[in-house]
């Protein structure tokens, strides 16, 4: 179903895309916050460790307030945290350094040094979470806070640096900077409460991101749900279409956009569908009635002359009836099978080289006994000229033009049959001087059993279809076919057909 | 009775026509809707067969024109069988609906039926007195014995028969009697009545000098 469905598969996408905005946004909030608190706290230290040095460096006390009193005024060293024992003695052989070599001379000479200030700052750390640490050149932890951990070590000194250097040490953060002459002071404090900001924050920003996660997945749902909803109502009303009902169209609200112009096309393609399928219903309406009528009268007479006893006259008026009604029927079949395989292409139709005047000299030899029988003269103007096609077949259009002309026309009227080269284009003009065909008409003649009269002329062999089995046969060959009529002033049929070259056809 | 048939197929016109006639109503034709038209408005037919596929006024609007003035029972006759079509047909005013082909006992079965419902007569058969119309069989009993009686007489018999309690003029009779080819004088009409008496009793078609004929309900 998620596969199946444009919607689903947008929000998965949705999803998958505001996912990794989000974790890429909270995983640089996160480094930048992580940052930010760290360099607080390495700018505390800092401050610390620069305090402790300069108050380390600022000389040594006066002699008085060495000892182990401390100086007067200060409180009591041993105030919280402080340590104020002496510095263990110095393990003696691991001294890297000889006696009286550095300035500082021995630690313990060191330590006596420290100037109150210094002390001060080492009395305090016991009242913040900050512990401060003092090392002799010689590595040898001098003086540190009591709150300080207890795995305490002095860091590596690189050569003839004195700048402040941070390092993180199981959950501490210590800032430590080394004098000229070696002495480290370091400065630090529990990353405790920094985790735990941490973990505060990083629950906000996955709540934060999960709100807006919820957001963007819920406006991307009722967004996709828009994009999506002109889609389903096109895809209702094809649906609705294909059940049947051809005349259903999409309701084009938006037809400025992709999906109005993509209605657009299919309400168009609907329309055609529904013209061509109302006229293929007229077509077998139209093919029905005109089958149903010589039936009826068939049926009708068969039985009148069956009521009752007759005398061989009767009977044999009936036999005729019947006789001339069942060959109506059978040119009408005839036309609508030929007809039926023009429309699936499956009228053989050769591709030979003819001349079309002599083919249209036959058709005027054929019927010109009919033109004569009503006094109407056929006029030819018929130069050799050849043709690609299936003679047998432009001789059938070439007749039943000819027929038309002479029974639509006059007595004592005239055709004109005429042919003619133009471009690479043969013209065939059959020009009667009948009534014409009004205005009205002329579009629809050839379509199937359209007639001009609506007279029912079947007793003279019209079935209805001559015109169109015509153009059916012209346009196979490449050609076209046109009237041209004017009322009072004849009608003119001219037919199209490509000409003969050498090569082609 | 007389009978208007509309069908532009000579053949299937002829054939109804001679069939109708032989069943011994009065049959006009039409070839055309103006011409069928014309017909059904100047003379008051029993019934009109009309196509629909007719040149000049098609079917429906004949119908459509003569339902402005008249309301001569119509029997559409069409090729056309769409339900659509049958619908429309009835609702423009058609009594009733023939498709081609059909069968021409039908054809006559539903002449009869429109026939008899014109005349508010439900029954084929009717009984007047000890005189039974069969109007099926197109045949006349006395006190049970069949009568033999020509085509004219069992005309006129019949069309008094419909309209019982009605005063039926002369010309009225003539009129659904005689088709418009038929040239016979209206006094002839008196000889067949004065047969029709001479069979049925004198009692039965009663004289209304200077209106008509009556069969008294």
């Amino acid at each position: 179903m998620f596969a199946k469905s444009i919607r689903w598969r947008l929000q998965l996408w949705v999803a998958f895309l505001l996912a990794c905005v989000l974790s890429g946004f909270g995983v640089t909030v996160f480094q930048l916050q992580r940052i930010h608190l760290l360099n607080q706290i390495d700018e505390e230290l800092g401050r610390r460790v620069a305090a402790l040095g300069a108050a380390a460096r600022r000389g040594p006390p006066p002699p008085f307030e060495r000892g182990p009193g401390g100086p007067p005024g200060e409180p009591r060293p041993g105030g919280p945290g402080f340590d104020n024992e002496p510095f263990p003695p110095p393990p003696g052989p691991q001294e890297p350094r000889p006696p009286g070599e550095g300035p500082g001379g021995s630690f313990r000479s060191r330590e006596l040094l420290l100037p109150p200030e210094a002390t001060g700052l080492f009395a305090a750390s016991g009242t913040n979470n900050f512990y401060l640490a003092f090392w002799s050149p010689d590595r040898t932890l001098l003086k540190h806070s009591t709150n300080a951990p207890a795995n305490l070590s002095c860091p590596e000194r690189l050569p003839a640096d004195t700048r402040l250097h941070t390092r993180t040490r199981d959950a501490h953060r210590e800032a430590f900077l080394f004098t000229e002459i070696g002495d480290c002071f370091l400065a630090g404090c529990s990353l405790t409460a920094y985790s735990g900001a941490m973990h505060r924050f990083t629950g906000l920003l996955l709540a934060a991101g999960g709100v807006v996660l919820v957001f963007g997945l819920g406006g991307g749902w009722w967004l996709a749900g828009r994009a999506i909803r002109p889609v389903a109502e096109i895809s209702a009303a094809a649906s609705r279409i294909s059940a049947g009902n051809l005349s259903e169209r999409i309701n084009v609200a938006e037809a400025d956009n992709e999906l109005g112009r993509l209605a657009g096309v299919l309400n168009s393609t609907f329309a055609r569908l529904e013209a061509a399928f109302a006229q293929q219903r007229q077509f077998t309406a139209d093919a029905s009635h005109e089958l149903r009528t010589p039936l009826a009268v068939i049926i009708s007479e068969a039985q009148t002359t069956l009521a009752r006893q007759r005398n061989a006259a009767e009977y044999r008026e009936t036999v005729e009836a019947c006789l001339g009604t069942a060959q109506q029927m059978r040119r009408l079949v005839d036309s609508l099978l030929e007809l039926a395989r023009f429309d699936a292409g499956q009228e053989p139709m050769k591709r030979e080289p003819f001349d079309l005047s002599q083919v249209a000299r036959e058709c005027v030899n054929l019927v010109r006994p009919l033109a004569e029988r009503r006094g109407i003269k056929i006029d030819c103007d018929l130069p050799p000229l050849q043709c690609p096609g299936d003679a047998a077949r432009i001789s059938q259009v070439v007749t039943n033009l000819l027929t038309n002309a002479i029974g639509f026309n006059r007595d004592h009227g005239e055709v004109r049959v005429s042919v003619d080269a133009q471009d690479s284009v043969a013209l065939l003009k059959v020009q009667d001087t009948g009534p014409g065909i009004p205005t009205e008409d002329l579009p629809h003649i050839f379509e199937r059993f359209y007639r001009v009269d609506k007279a029912r002329s079947s007793l003279q062999g019209r079935t209805g279809l001559g015109l169109a089995i015509c153009k059916a046969i012209v346009t196979a060959h490449g050609g076209t076919i046109e009237v041209a009529s004017q009322p009072g002033g004849g009608t003119a049929f001219t037919v199209r057909l490509p000409l003969w070259r050498h090569g082609a056809g | 009775m007389r009978i208007l048939v509309v069908e532009d197929e000579p053949r299937l016109l002829r054939s109804l026509a001679k069939a109708l006639r032989e069943e011994g109503y009065a049959v006009d034709t039409a070839e055309s809707g103006g011409d069928g038209l014309y017909k059904a408005e100047s003379w008051d037919y029993d019934v009109v067969v009309l196509d629909i596929m007719l040149p000049g006024l098609n079917g429906w609007q004949v119908l459509e024109r003569l339902r402005k003035q008249k309301t001569t029972p119509v029997l559409m006759l069409t090729a056309r069988d769409t339900a659509q079509d049958r619908v429309r047909g009835l609702d423009t005013g058609a009594d009733d609906y023939l498709i081609k082909p059909f069968d021409l006992s039908e054809l006559l079965a539903r002449v009869r039926a429109l026939i008899r419902r014109a005349s508010g007569q439900a029954q084929p058969q009717i009984v007047l007195g000890d005189v039974t119309v069969d109007t099926r069989a197109r045949s006349v009993e006395r006190q049970g014995d069949p009568l033999t009686l020509t085509a004219r007489e069992y005309a006129i018999l019949e069309y008094l028969a419909l309209h019982r309690g009605e005063v039926v003029s002369r010309t009225t009779l003539y009129e659904h009697l005689f088709d418009e080819n038929d040239d016979t004088m209206s006094n002839l009409l008196d000889v067949h009545v004065f047969n029709l008496r001479k069979k049925l009793g004198q009692g039965l078609i009663v004289t209304r000098r200077g209106q008509g004929y009556l069969i008294e309900a």
